[in-house]
């Protein structure tokens, strides 16, 4: 019997491929590694690249593109836990700032979606403020 | 007679509003099965990640990474995951009572609060409440990207790294079934490991590049993926509130249509009659 192992590529939002394979080839952050049936146990950080599942000794193969991640392997389940998007430490970082910078905005512009019960109190005071004019009206004109 | 007319458009508006919290009630079950696929496509990568984890942690006693360490709790951060619109029935509003128990039970311990908000519902809310909030993302639609959530995440990590915050809890529903959904608070750091593997003979990974950015890469997709997954449960959730508070309206307005046009029947009858009884009163005359 031919070997063969399974593998499963999963990202965080869905599975992208699951199937057995002969051979599997994956960019590794330190140059791109080959996986064979009975490999003993790997865990390595993969960077941006191709992911080469040789399916069938005829040599078919299927091609995924991955923007990094991770693969881990078992004698004969591989698992790649495939990034979303590529990541970088900087990038992270200016995607932080934003947040950040969502909240303060947030929280200045308060008064930008109009405030109901705030403008019914000043709406009460000005016609207090009103009224108050009005009288004063009256008793000067007297 | 005036009331008649009166009931009439009344009857004609509320059956308006009946047809769009019927095809709200449709909507929102046709999202409902495409976002309960969504929860599930999600399950299996945290699995993965928790189970590799489980055993680098394991493998390396020695080594015990920040994420892994309690330590005293001064300040606690909270991660809150709402929903960008409402009616949905009272899914927000019970997860944020539950927020505020929770950020109460901290506070009586004397710790300080900091909030990451992530839908718009919640932004509203804590703006109204009053509360440090550090990081916000909504507007984040049905599909919900994990791209979105990573700058909020960051810095919620970020803080724990540089000990502003001790502790990371995450608020959210839980998709119980399509009738019941339940708020739930989630400790995400420090990780409580498990320990549920009891593993007989050793054995270890061979590590590239080396055990120690593996170990955080891991545990930062870890946080990532729990965190996405509460997200697009929230979306299961809203879906299926909204699709229950929708149905009830719909009946709502349809037992409301029904007790006007009683009345409304009723007053026609006694403007004929009374027409009648003039007619006949008037011909007596003559």
């Amino acid at each position: 019997m031919a070997m063969t192992f399974h593998v499963d590529i999963v990202s965080a939002e869905e599975s992208i491929y699951s199937g057995t394979a002969h051979m599997l080839v994956a960019p590794a952050e330190q140059g791109e590694v080959g996986i064979l049936p009975r490999h003993s146990q790997f865990v390595a950080l993969l960077k941006p690249g191709e992911i080469r599942v040789k399916v069938s000794e005829s040599g078919e193969e299927h091609h995924i593109f991955i923007s990094g991640g991770l693969l881990e392997v078992q004698p004969h389940v591989v698992t790649v836990l495939a990034d979303t998007a590529i990541r970088a430490k900087d990038l992270d970082e200016a995607e932080a700032l934003e947040a950040k910078q969502r909240a303060e905005d947030a929280l200045v512009n308060r008064r930008a979606d109009f405030d109901y019960a705030k403008a019914q109190s000043e709406l009460i005071e000005a016609a207090a403020r009103l009224r108050m004019i009005q009288k004063l009206r009256k008793s000067t004109n007297q | 007679m005036a009331g008649a007319k009166e009931i009439r458009g009344q009857i004609k508006s509320i059956k308006n509003t009946q047809k769009i919290t019927k095809a709200m009630e449709m909507v929102a079950a046709s999202k409902m099965r495409k976002a309960q696929d969504r929860m599930l496509a999600t399950r299996p990568y945290a699995d993965k990640i928790r189970q590799v984890m489980g055993h680098v942690a394991m493998a390396h006693a020695e080594y015990r990474h920040p994420y892994l360490e309690e330590r005293e709790v001064k300040r606690v951060g909270i991660i809150v995951v709402s929903t960008d619109r409402g009616l949905c029935g009272g899914l927000n509003i019970n997860l944020f009572k539950k927020t505020v128990q929770t950020m109460t039970e901290w506070r009586n311990k004397g710790a300080e609060i900091e909030l990451c908000l992530i839908g718009n519902k919640a932004l509203g809310f804590f703006r109204r409440l009053g509360g440090e909030v550090v990081a916000n993302v909504g507007n984040l639609g049905d599909r919900p990207r994990l791209n979105d959530l990573i700058g909020s995440v960051k810095v919620m990590l970020n803080h724990y790294d540089e000990g502003r915050i001790d502790r990371l809890i995450l608020m959210e529903n839980e998709f119980v079934n399509t009738m019941s959904q339940q708020p739930k608070a989630t400790t995400l750091l420090p990780i409580v490991p498990t320990g549920e593997q009891e593993l007989k003979h050793h054995w270890d990974y061979i590590y590239e590049p080396d055990t120690v950015p593996v170990l955080d890469t891991l545990l930062t997709r870890y946080i990532e993926s729990v965190i996405y997954q509460a997200v697009v449960e929230n979306v299961a959730c809203e879906m299926a509130a909204r699709m229950v508070a929708m149905k009830s309206a719909t009946d709502n307005a349809g037992d409301l249509i029904h007790e006007l046009q009683l009345v409304y029947n009723k007053a026609r009858q006694a403007a004929i009659t009374q027409e009648i009884s003039e007619i006949v009163g008037g011909a007596a005359a003559v």
